[in-house]
This record gives structure tokens, C-alpha cells and sequence, in this order.
């Protein structure tokens, strides 16, 4: 199977000598087209360093990154920045929506950003709210909208430019039990849409969203399941109706 | 109390029945206390029925310091109770989550050095997040509102709640290994 996304040896090190601190250490990452990993473990180790690097919004130490057959690492901070607005979409904990704009303008921002004519910009932002189920919340303001809705439009924000990898980092992190559901359903459509999606979260809800989870310690990958296949049939006894 | 529990604990060494009892509250704390002190001897006593473990009687001494009494009985495992053991530590004890037995097994396995508690720890949670998954998408699959959809995220969260002792686990059973 090929790989959108591989990175050998993936390192980042911040300080030197003895307040040397390996925050990703020596990481080998495959992601398949259409595939969705989660990376799980406790704040401090490495995973949103892990994912700012792959997207292109830190720099690595060592290692090698390659993104839809290209490799990445070695890029100007212009290329780099040119790659950010054409091949990557990104969800965060805080949402990070402008509050002066509205929702359409927000999510249409990265498809104008990546030289979308206006109107296919727009075409695309109503679209992809109506795929979020908030096609009627177009000219609101962010301000007036749910914590949930809120990373609803974030999600259809970062597919405004048909990104070849999504990364979310923590994307249920600020959200109730309800919301939360919201958004693993959006995250499950698009998996099934074939988008290839990197995780990083403590949140075991979205992690057991994945087709594979990474557990990461210290820096590094010490532990990776395959959640797809496998075991099934517990709900009766989970229920507590057998047993 | 779990057979395999006391099982596992004699697979670092034989011991009489109050070490056992002693290490057992060691392990549980408050909720040791509520054990019946004649609980071990019970579940020993059924042990040594099964063939799992033999006893021994040490050389009978004399003088009044030799007080007569069972607790001088020394229990070791048998090869069919190591078997046992080494059976009890790969399973994995879900849905029917018993957290005291997942607990003494972290206990048993690293006293005895049967296996990495660690490894167990992941074993188990691979299992969770497998059930996770599987009760997640069908809480999905459910429209808003459903009743349905209720019972499965009161399911879901448990399962979380799982996880989350599953992560304590972790952190203190890699802080030990490191100071130890």
C-alpha cells in the first residue's frame, strides 16, 4: 500500500547539552491513503510536536518527511508555507476560527488561500457546511455558535482546499459528551469519503475512531494496535445482558 | 477472592498461608480489610484439591515454640498450577471488569517476574479500545434522541472510565520500574 504521509527518524530536539530535550525521537511513521491513525499519550510526549512537524509548522531536528510522494523537510520556508495552504488541513483543540468573518468566509479562507477563483471558494464553503449539518449557520458569526458547532465548521474549514492529509490535534478536547459524538460522526464521514486523516488526542473516544492507534511515550512510538477486524460481538455482554 | 490470585502469588516462592494474607493486604489496602482472614485458607484448601498447589509440613520441632497450627504449612505451586499462572496473566478479564483481580495480577506478575505489567496493562487496553470502537459506532449509527442511544453511552463511558485507571495503571507501574 502506498503512503501519503512516512516519516525515518523524525527528531526534535529543543536546548542542547545536559537541558537537551528529545521531544520526537527518532519517529517512523507510515499513513496509507484513506487511512485514519490515532496518536495516544500523556501531555509532554512528543505527539503535538509530532504533528506540527508533519504539517509543516515546526521544523525538525533530523529525519526524513515525506508528504504525497514529496519530501518535505528540506523545503524553503516559502515552499513550506505553500504546501500548508495546498496539501494540509488542520483542526485544533481551540478551534482557531476568526471571529470577525463569518462562518462561510472562514471556511471558504483556505480554498482563496490556495487560489480558488471566489466563486468555486464559496461553491466549496457551502457545500462542505452542508456536509457539517450547518448549511444555515453560513452568516453567522462564530461567536454565536455551540462549542460543537464551532469545530464542525473548523473540520469543513480544513477540507476547504482539499487537503491530501487532514491533522487534528485534540479535536474533541472542548467539547461535552454530545458535541464530541458530533464530531466523531463528521470525523467517521470522512473517513469513509477516503480522507486520510492523523489524530493526536488522550481522548479515547476519537482514538478508537481509527483504523490504528499509536501509543507514544518519551518521544517515541512504543506500542500501535490495528482497531479494524478483530474482535466484535460484545455488545450484549457490555450491555451486561449475557455473561 | 480469585483462585488465580493466590496462585499467582506463590509463583515467586512458596509461602505460608499469612504471608499470603499478609501480601494481600499489603497489595489492597482498605479493601484488604474486609477479606475474611479464613478466605485464603478457603481458596488454598481447593487449590491443593485441584492439584494446583502442594503443601509441605516442616519437620515437626519440639518445646513449646512449635505451636501446632496451620498456618506452618508451606504451599507451592505445581507444574499444572504454574501452567495456570502463566494462563491467568494473558487473559484479559473484560466485560466483566474486575478491577481488585487486574490489580493483583499487575502485583503477582511484576513480584514474580512472570510478566512486564506494562505489557498487560497494553494487552488489556487494546482489548477496551477494540469494545470502545465497537460500542461507539453503534451509539453512531443511532439517531439523536433514541433511547437506544442512551444505554450506549452509559456503555461508552464506562468503557472510558476503564481506559482512564488503565493510563493510572500505566504512569505508576513505569515509575516503580524505573526506581526499581
Amino acid at each position: 500500500m502506498s503512503s501519503i504521509l512516512s516519516t525515518r527518524g523524525l527528531t526534535r530536539t529543543y536546548g542542547d547539552g545536559e537541558s537537551l530535550v528529545r521531544a520526537v525521537d527518532g519517529v517512523d511513521l507510515d499513513v496509507a491513503a484513506g487511512e485514519t491513525v490515532a496518536v495516544m499519550g500523556p501531555s509532554g510526549c512528543g505527539k503535538s510536536t509530532l504533528l506540527h512537524l508533519v504539517g509543516g509548522l515546526d521544523r525538525a531536528s533530523g529525519g526524513e518527511i515525506h508528504l504525497a510522494g514529496r519530501r518535505v523537510d528540506q523545503l524553503t520556508e516559502r515552499a513550506l508555507a505553500r504546501l500548508r495552504r495546498t496539501d494540509v488541513g488542520f483542526v485544533f483543540q481551540a478551534f482557531h476560527l476568526m471571529d470577525e468573518l463569518t462562518v462561510i468566509e472562514n471556511v471558504e479562507l483556505p480554498a482563496l488561500l490556495a487560489g480558488r477563483s471566489p466563486r468555486a471558494a464559496r461553491a466549496r464553503a457551502t457545500e462542505l457546511l452542508r456536509r457539517v449539518g450547518l448549511d444555515a449557520k453560513g452568516d453567522a458569526l462564530p461567536t454565536a455558535l455551540s462549542g460543537g458547532q464551532r469545530q464542525r465548521v473548523a473540520v469543513a474549514r480544513a477540507l476547504s482546499n482539499e487537503p491530501v492529509l487532514v491533522l487534528a490535534d485534540e479535536p474533541t478536547g472542548n467539547l461535552d459528551s454530545a458535541a464530541t459524538l458530533d464530531v466523531l460522526r463528521l470525523f467517521e464521514d470522512l473517513h469513509e469519503a477516503g480522507q486520510t486523516l492523523v489524530i493526536v488526542t488522550h481522548d479515547e473516544r476519537i482514538a478508537a475512531t481509527a483504523d490504528r492507534l499509536i501509543s507514544m511515550r518519551d518521544g517515541a512510538f512504543v506500542d500501535e494496535t490495528r482497531l479494524t477486524g478483530g474482535t466484535t460481538g460484545h455488545l450484549g455482554a457490555l450491555a451486561g445482558l449475557e455473561g | 477472592m480469585q483462585q488465580e490470585v493466590v496462585l499467582a502469588l506463590l509463583a515467586k516462592e512458596p509461602s505460608h498461608g499469612y504471608q499470603l494474607r499478609a501480601r494481600l493486604r499489603q497489595a489492597l489496602g482498605p479493601i484488604g480489610e474486609a477479606m475474611n482472614a479464613g478466605q485464603v485458607y478457603v481458596v488454598l484448601t481447593r487449590l491443593e484439591k485441584a492439584g494446583l498447589v502442594t503443601t509441605e509440613r516442616p519437620e515437626l520441632a519440639t518445646g513449646p515454640a512449635a505451636a501446632p497450627t496451620a498456618d506452618r504449612k508451606t504451599y507451592a505451586l505445581t507444574p499444572k498450577g504454574q501452567q495456570r499462572v502463566a494462563e491467568w496473566m494473558t487473559e484479559v478479564s473484560w466485560p466483566k471488569p474486575d478491577l481488585t483481580e487486574f490489580h493483583l495480577k499487575l502485583v503477582a506478575a511484576a513480584a514474580a517476574g512472570l510478566a512486564d505489567p506494562l505489557s498487560i496493562v497494553d494487552t488489556q487496553r487494546r482489548e477496551l479500545l477494540r469494545r470502545l470502537r465497537e460500542a461507539q459506532r453503534a451509539a453512531m449509527a443511532e439517531p439523536d434522541g433514541a433511547e437506544a442511544g442512551l444505554l450506549l453511552e452509559g456503555i461508552v463511558l464506562r468503557l472510558q472510565a476503564d481506559l482512564r485507571w488503565l493510563e493510572a495503571c500505566e504512569r505508576s507501574w513505569t515509575t516503580r520500574r524505573s526506581t526499581s
